[in-house]
């Protein structure tokens, strides 16, 4: 059984405290939703387990069945098995997808491969893109155009869905991956999202709707407010959370509430 | 989804860095005697039988060459003239097949795949070793058409009607002081004219070895397109690396005729510590188009800024260059475009690649002349640092004497951005697997306008360029 153990996570970016003491348990096989409001460090959460370089790690740790994720690099996280669809992926300029995927696949699936060595049989590779492009009603072309490079924001959302389910990680951590999405691609992104999931991988799914979730219903929710989460519950906690938003957590943790309001006027 | 991937180099290949650094043992037929003087430049226009108005052009040259002085800009050059070799003579005799070429020759240009190149791709092949050029081969068929392509020797002797009208015409030697120096030792380099309405299909090559130590490498190039014909020529340059200094210094001349086309590739991958100083210049008549593809990833100092002048309304000029400077390298690299014509267009985009301590330079010229109404030029540069020791300048000049014309200039900066480097390295990539990938995606606009061949050549050569970049 996969497990990712985040314990007492305390993060700050350039000087600043965003993540203030994060508990977090996912397991194989589970749907965690993680709520809260705009600012409250989410995405941060997110950026620390997958190793970004600006989000310094003050206090706590990541196990990934028991091993240290902090002391390895992002590739090597990566091809331990897990991964991040970002908010906002960046352009790659002159990359063509297939070819960043090709790489990317090959290094993920077998994580020994040292550089210059072979990259998976061209023929094998084309054939498994091709059915996942079609699973997603995505074009071929698709696999021609460079890496997120005059993408529109659904484009970017469905080439972060096509990663994962190449991928194939242990543990996937969806930031947002709604957002930019009209209401069929939506459904289309979560029907694909539990499809690619299944029963092998844990999902970590930030978001601010429930529509993501109507396919993936969360085993817990998680609301996170001023770098902590200050509750979990089940699914009816995000329903809850989405149809009368964040008044009673605000309310109910109000150091957690100052918190959240220091952390977002700072960011303006 | 047949093409979106480039297939993988041969494996074997790869990590060989050393693969142009090798030597060959070569005994020359005829050295002349080390420094310029009136004497060299006798003895080689002797060598080469040469008619009486060549002797005399480059006597006068040579004058020319010393009464200029060394150019106050650009790169450093320490250049010493008295300890070079301006001519060298490996074999008598030019083949036709490769069977006809000295054995350690042909070895050469095996390891370096000419002749398999020319089996698969080329529609004719020009191989240089030292001054001469002792390789040629056309295809039969465009030889029935009456394609030329042949040595510039042996034009002097055998097309002195063409010689005579273009050569020296469109670069004289009073240009620049290295135009000034090949005009007077000049020896090698491909002529090849292109009959009216001819458009031939594969590229011609030629290839540049500079094998001795202290050498001089000064081949010409003359190019004649006629009407509505239509020719792409790649050249490709590597040397041996020595502990002293080697120069190149060519002067390539090309005439694109009214609606003709021509593309002129290049591909530089000099040993580090040649100087490549080159003086490239295209004249495009009516409706014609010019494209120079221009890749300068080897030398110790690179000074070349291939030229087209818009001669008449409709002509197009095209320059696309990319400059990968590493450490101990100055790629002082560009481009000029003339309009000197209504109704012309021009573009340049320019590419270049800074690392390990290297320096790169984009020194560009547009000039739009009176008269020359409704020009449009755009220039794009854009560079890459890939860390803090390295530098990178842009030298853009525009000069603009007419009212109704369009000129667009766009440069930008950038190092290799952390948030890119996370990207691919939260996908798996190694730091530097992605670095590569994403100089690779840097020149990809250029690389796509190669042939496949030289495609997956440039990436490869990148890659070496690249190995232990990082980390």
């Amino acid at each position: 059984m996969n497990e990712l153990k985040i314990t007492d996570l305390h993060v700050q970016v350039e000087e600043k405290a965003i993540l203030r003491g994060v508990n977090l348990l996912l397991q194989q096989g589970q749907t965690h939703a993680l709520m809260g409001p705009n600012g409250s460090g989410k995405s941060t959460l997110g950026l620390a387990i997958m190793g970004h370089p600006k989000y310094e790690i003050t206090a706590g740790s990541i196990e990934l069945n028991g091993q240290d994720v902090l002391t390895m690099s992002p590739d090597e996280r990566s091809r331990a098995g897990i991964f991040m669809a970002f908010q906002r992926p960046v352009a790659i300029p002159g990359v063509k997808m297939a070819d960043f995927l090709r790489h990317a696949t090959t290094n993920v699936r077998n994580p020994e491969r040292k550089e210059g060595e072979d990259l998976m049989p061209m023929k094998e590779f084309r054939k498994e893109l091709r059915s996942k492009m079609e699973q997603l009603r995505m074009e071929t072309e698709f696999a021609r155009r460079y890496v997120n490079d005059g993408f529109s924001g659904g484009e970017m959302k469905r080439a972060e869905i096509l990663q994962l389910a190449m991928l194939q990680p242990k543990f996937a951590i969806l930031d947002e991956t709604d957002s930019g999405l009209d209401a069929d691609a939506v459904r289309l992104a979560s029907r694909s999202i539990a499809d690619i999931g299944g029963e092998e991988m844990g999902l970590l799914i930030i978001t601010h709707h429930d529509k993501l979730l109507v396919h993936n219903p969360p085993d817990f929710t998680h609301v996170m407010l001023g770098g902590r989460i200050v509750e979990t519950g089940s699914v009816e906690l995000a329903e809850e959370l989405h149809s009368k938003g964040y008044e009673r957590i605000r309310a109910a943790y109000p150091d957690a509430e100052a918190e959240n309001q220091a952390m977002v006027e700072q960011e303006v | 989804m047949a093409t979106e991937i480039t297939p993988d180099p041969p494996r074997e290949e790869i990590g060989d860095v050393q693969k142009y650094d090798f030597r060959t043992e070569s005994e020359a037929v005829f050295k002349a005697q080390k420094g310029l003087s009136t004497e060299v430049v006798n003895q080689i226009s002797d060598i080469k039988e040469e008619p009486q108005w060549m002797r005399d052009f480059r006597l006068k040259s040579l004058d020319i060459f010393h009464s200029k002085p060394m150019p106050d800009w650009g790169g450093r050059i320490a250049l010493d003239f008295d300890d070079i070799y301006y001519y060298l003579k490996p074999t008598n005799k030019q083949g036709r097949t490769w069977d006809d070429v000295p054995e350690e020759i042909k070895d050469t240009f095996e390891k370096l795949g000419i002749p398999e190149a020319e089996r698969k791709y080329l529609a004719g092949v020009k191989a240089q070793f030292e001054s001469e050029v002792v390789y040629g081969s056309l295809k039969e068929e465009l030889g029935n058409q009456g394609v030329i392509f042949t040595d510039t020797d042996t034009a002097v002797k055998e097309h002195s009607d063409l010689l005579e009208e273009y050569f020296a015409t469109i670069i004289p030697p009073e240009d620049n002081k290295f135009a000034a120096l090949n005009s007077a030792v000049w020896s090698g380099g491909s002529f090849i004219y292109v009959p009216p309405g001819i458009k031939i299909e594969y590229p011609l090559q030629a290839y540049f070895r500079i094998n001795a130590e202290n050498m001089g490498q000064f081949e010409r190039t003359l190019i004649i397109v006629d009407e509505g014909a239509e020719v792409h020529y790649v050249e490709g340059c590597t040397a041996p690396m020595y502990s002293s200094e080697s120069l190149h210094s060519a002067v390539v001349e090309i005439v694109c005729k009214k609606e003709s086309r021509c593309r002129y590739t290049t591909i530089q991958n000099w040993a580090n510590n040649i100087y490549n100083l080159v003086t490239k210049r295209a004249m495009a008549y009516r409706d014609a188009t010019m494209e120079w593809i221009d890749g300068n990833l080897g030398s110790q100092l690179t000074m070349k800024y291939p030229a087209v002048y818009m001669m008449e309304p409709g002509a197009r000029g095209e320059i696309l260059s990319i400059a990968f400077a590493s450490q101990g390298q100055h790629q002082d690299a560009g481009a000029k475009l003339v309009h000197a014509a209504p109704h012309t267009t021009g573009q340049i985009i320019s590419k270049s690649i800074s690392r390990d301590g290297g320096r790169s330079s984009y020194r560009g010229l547009v000039r739009v002349e009176k008269g020359a109404h409704e020009a449009r030029c755009n220039v794009v540069c854009d560079a890459l640092i890939l860390d803090q020791e390295s530098r990178s300048d842009t030298y853009p000049y525009i000069e603009i004497n007419e009212q109704d014309v369009s000129v667009g200039h766009e440069a930008s900066v950038s190092r290799i951005g952390e948030e890119q480097l996370f990207y691919l390295t939260s996908r798996g990539l190694t730091e530097a697997e992605a670095s590569t990938m994403i100089v690779n995606g840097f020149i990809e606009p250029l690389v796509k306008e190669l042939p496949m061949e030289y495609a997956v050549e440039m990436n490869r050569l990148i890659q070496l360029q690249m190995e232990g970049s990082v980390g």
